[in-house]
């Protein structure tokens, strides 16, 4: 049951991926990428992970995403060029990547990690609920939580700044 | 005060004078510089006689004093100190070399009044002086080596004292190199010494010596040949003598005091000083007497047919130096000695003389041209002669009883000792004949143009040229100034010139044989280790000596009267005839040409070899080949820089799946 | 579920998103693909966690998920702001920076 859940998702999460990379609208490379955020929280359920999964729903799926389309709304289709200006970058970019994951394969099969239980270690009920993360959150690694605020807080005022509508250069030229 | 302290004095006056000289060029009021020059060698004469009386305190045994300024060098198993050596020998040298150099010093007051570097040349000249007298008074090789530099460079100074003239910066530089080989000989003494004996000073070392080395051992033979090597570059001795005659360019009193009286000498101080070294090692002590001896038949040779009046001056000096090495190198150390001191009289009264006549010349100095200045200079043609007569040997001037006592000991000495005498007398004759070719050809005969413009009372002038390449000059600083001095004109220049003729007439009379012995026994105690302390020659053989020397004398006279004065014209007709060997001599043997091909050439061949295929291919190859090759680093470096994002991600994923491998590779 | 699965399906969609950012011109797509990436990582963290029964591993990938949220805001606020000053959205175009 376990395997078929895993594959479900792992093929949505692949496809989603490849769609993201290889599609020319970038509309249509936001929608791939819900497809692939989606099917990645499936996988997490399967961890045990669920309140990292809900998370990712509603946070990655339902807002980053989000943002992603008013701005591909706003910008528009952008007409990518087909001659590539720098040479061989079209070769050896997917060479690269696949050699990074033949590398990481080899590192992961290879290894010790097969050692591992194949199951894990019997986890306590509870394990990757929302009151658990939130008392590690609060306990533990109550500086990371303070700090990712903060950062959040930084990110929104930057992006304010960034692309708050002041007079551009342009259009100061114009007398 | 005690003789150290006297000791000291005499070199601090001239170091005084040349600072105060040389820092106030621009402030001293016109010709002070001059005055306080001459009164600071004055004062160290005075001093090295209050150092005699106080020596002469001494008992005859006790007569070596020592005093240390300042502990120079104390470590790793060196004690080198800034100390001063007073002896019988250092006195007897300070007293000569002050004495001498102080009637130089106002000689040339007068001569150089009108030059423009008066400053700067009395604070050479007492500069010299001082190194001279830190030379003889040196109580160790190191301050000895101090000395023997700080007075190449002197001589370097004065003789291109006239920079703007080529030819006297070529001859300085000339000398000065000459020098440096003899102070590497030097040097090396000093340091072999060292290594054998572990001191630099000399009581030490004299007294070390005897029990470190046995006779004729490799080592203190070699070095006692290095000790030579310096000695004849400094004392202008085959094969390094080229440089003397050239050092003629720079001014007369130069010529006088340095090129004469003094600084040759320091070669035969210098084998006086070390005569233990030399006992020891006998091989080179008659390489040096042979060498002596070569050297002064060779420059008396050459001073038969030369004509620039400096120069003829100049082999006679080479040829004089001669003697005195021959003497201190067979055992007559004070005859030597005696020899240096009657040599610096008549030597410098000659140059004097000479620096006079050239006057009267305006310059010129060619013998050719000077004829009959007996009424032009009523003064300086008898000193002239007088001058001639001592360096001729001939009685009863000093010249004659300081150069037979040398040939008197050689012969005493006996076996091959014997070719030196005969060696010896058969110069003396040569001597004898090119003195009065001097002296006839400038005093006797029809007046030459110049000399009949000085009898009306008036200096003749000429447009201002190099004497000896003829090309015209300027009087302007770097060269010699406008004016000519002449004695009869000048005081200073006349009593000077005084002076010294009346030394070198009677100052042979305190080694008269059989009556006086004043030099004998000032000397004795510093060198009565010697074993020819004891070879005393009978007075029947020192008269007969002496006959001999006066015999050669008349006939060199003799023979140069004939030639010049009864049948003038003869010269030439010699010349013409004996044409090649006339060549040979007034190419002075060609040994300037020898030097040239040999030394010289190869020297710069490499030089130029070194420039055009060393340098260009080898050096600039690897310089110019780094620099190059970082350069194309750097291009290539530059490409990568292309400002594509993408290509840096590129990069970077590239980078990291090595990484990736390396790591994999090493763990597997 | 071994968890070999797991991380090789990470690398896999590692490997996919650093492929898109070397080929892919539109910076948009660009940041698209970094979030493919981020997510991978995410993936081996928490598989990583399941197999060591470890919930801070968890905890770990929340916090990557703000610092990518963070960091989409501030890539498109650089994106409106190029739009807004005509500039040509074309990552090739912006090498002024070349040495």
């Amino acid at each position: 049951m376990e395997e078929v859940a895993f594959f479900v998702g792992a093929i949505g999460a692949l496809g989603g991926a490849i769609a993201v990379i290889a599609l020319r609208n970038p509309f249509y490379s936001v929608l791939a990428l819900v497809v692939h955020l989606v099917s990645l929280a499936g996988l997490f359920l399967i961890l045990h992970a669920e309140f990292v999964a809900a998370a990712q729903v509603v946070v990655y799926a339902g807002a980053i995403v989000v943002l992603y389309v008013f701005v591909a709304a706003y910008v528009g289709g952008i007409e990518e060029p087909l001659w590539e200006p720098i040479p061989g970058q079209r070769l050896l970019g997917p060479l690269l990547a696949a050699a990074l994951f033949i590398e990481l394969s080899i590192a992961v099969l290879g290894s010790a990690l097969s050692s591992l239980d194949s199951q894990g270690p019997t986890i306590a009920l509870g394990f990757g609920s929302p009151s658990t993360i939130g008392e590690l959150f609060l306990e533990r690694f109550l500086i990371a939580f303070e700090a990712a605020s903060m950062l959040l807080l930084i990110a929104a005022v930057g992006a304010v700044v960034l692309a708050g509508r002041r007079a551009a250069p342009s259009e100061q030229e114009q007398p | 005060m005690s003789a150290t302290a006297y000791g000291w004095l005499v070199v601090a006056f001239p170091l005084a004078g040349s600072l105060v000289c040389g820092l106030g060029f621009r402030k001293l009021p016109g010709r002070s510089a001059g005055w306080i020059a001459t009164g600071a060698i004055f004062a160290a004469f005075v001093s090295a006689i209050g150092a005699l009386f106080m020596l002469l305190d001494h008992s005859a045994s006790d007569r070596e004093l020592t005093s240390s300024l300042y502990d120079y060098a104390s470590a790793a198993g060196l004690d080198i100190q800034l100390g001063i050596l007073v002896d019988p020998l250092s006195v007897f040298m300070a007293l000569v070399v002050s004495g001498v150099s102080a009637l130089i010093h106002l000689y040339s007051v007068a001569y150089m009044t009108s030059d423009r570097g008066f400053a700067r040349y009395f604070s050479y000249l007492n500069f010299f002086v001082f190194s001279m007298l830190l030379l003889v008074l040196a109580g160790n090789f190191v301050l000895l080596i101090v000395g023997w530099a700080f007075v190449g460079f002197a001589s370097y100074a004065l003789i291109s004292f006239w920079y703007r003239r080529g030819t006297a910066t070529a001859a300085g530089m000339k000398a000065f190199v000459i020098n440096v080989i003899g102070d590497i000989g030097l040097v090396l003494a000093a340091f072999f010494l060292f290594r054998e004996l572990g001191t630099f000073d000399y009581l030490e070392v004299f007294d070390a010596a005897p029990d470190a080395f046995s006779a004729n051992d490799g080592t203190i033979v070699a070095i006692c040949l290095l000790i030579c090597v310096g000695a004849f570059a400094k004392s202008a001795q085959l094969p390094l003598h080229t440089w003397l005659p050239d050092a003629m360019e720079g001014p007369t009193p130069v010529s006088a005091l340095i090129h004469a009286a003094t600084m040759v000498t320091a070669g035969v101080y210098l084998i006086a000083r070390t005569h233990v070294l030399f006992v020891l090692a006998p091989t080179a002590a008659d390489i040096a007497a042979f060498t002596g001896l070569a050297t002064l038949i060779f420059a008396a040779s050459v001073a038969l047919v030369v004509t620039d009046l400096k120069r003829i001056i100049a082999y006679s000096t080479i040829s004089q130096i001669g003697y005195m090495i021959v003497g201190v190198s067979i055992g007559a150390y004070a005859a030597g000695l005696f020899h240096l001191m009657t040599h610096a009289f008549f030597k410098a009264l000659l140059f004097m003389a000479a620096g006079s006549v050239i006057g009267a010349m305006a310059g010129a100095q060619s013998i050719d041209r000077m004829s009959g200045f007996r009424r032009a200079l009523p003064f300086t043609s008898p000193l002239l002669a007088v001058g001639a007569l001592a360096l001729a040997g001939a009685p009863p001037f000093s010249g004659w009883l300081s150069k037979d006592e040398i040939l008197v000991f050689a012969a005493e000495r006996g076996g091959f000792y014997w070719i030196f005498a005969i060696g010896g007398y058969l110069a003396a004759a040569m001597t004898a004949f090119y003195a009065f070719r001097i002296t006839f050809r400038v005093v006797t005969g029809e007046p030459c143009p110049e000399a009949r413009e000085l009898e009306q009372g008036h200096l003749a002038h000429a447009e201002p040229t190099n004497p000896m390449t003829g090309e015209p000059e300027d009087t302007d600083v770097g060269f010699p100034g406008p004016e000519h001095h002449i004695a009869e004109r000048d005081l200073p220049m006349k009593v000077a010139m005084a002076v010294l003729g009346v030394l070198a007439t009677i100052g042979g009379a305190v080694q008269i044989p059989g009556v006086t012995d004043v030099i004998d026994t000032f000397l004795a105690p510093t060198f009565e280790s010697s074993p020819f302390a004891g070879t005393v020659p009978s007075d029947s053989s020192a008269y007969l000596g002496l006959l001999v020397g006066a015999a050669m004398a008349a006939s060199g006279i003799g023979l140069a009267y004939y030639l010049y004065v009864v049948a003038p014209g003869t010269t030439e007709r010699l010349r013409a005839r004996a044409h090649a060997a006339y060549e040979f001599l007034s190419h002075k043997w060609y040994f300037d040409e020898l030097y040239d091909a040999v030394v010289y050439r190869p020297v710069i061949a490499l030089g130029s070899f070194a420039n055009s295929v060393f340098e260009r291919f080898v050096v600039q190859g690897i310089v110019a080949g780094t620099a190059g090759a970082v350069k194309g680093v750097g291009v290539i470096i530059r490409d990568a820089q292309s400002g594509f994002v993408r290509a840096y991600a590129l990069l970077l994923v590239g980078g990291f799946a090595a990484l990736g491998l390396y790591f994999l590779i090493v763990s597997s | 579920m071994d968890i070999t699965w797991y991380l090789v399906l990470s690398a896999l969609l590692f490997a996919t998103g650093a492929a898109g950012v070397l080929i892919r011109r539109s910076p948009l797509v660009i940041l698209l693909c970094l979030e493919l990436m981020l997510n991978a990582g995410n993936l081996a963290l928490l598989a990583f966690g399941r197999a060591n029964g470890d919930q801070d591993a968890q905890v770990f990938a929340l916090v990557v998920m703000v610092v990518a949220a963070c960091e989409v805001v501030v890539g498109l606020g650089l994106i409106v702001a190029m739009y807004r000053r005509r500039l040509p959205l074309n990552v090739d175009d912006m090498r002024s920076l070349r040495g």
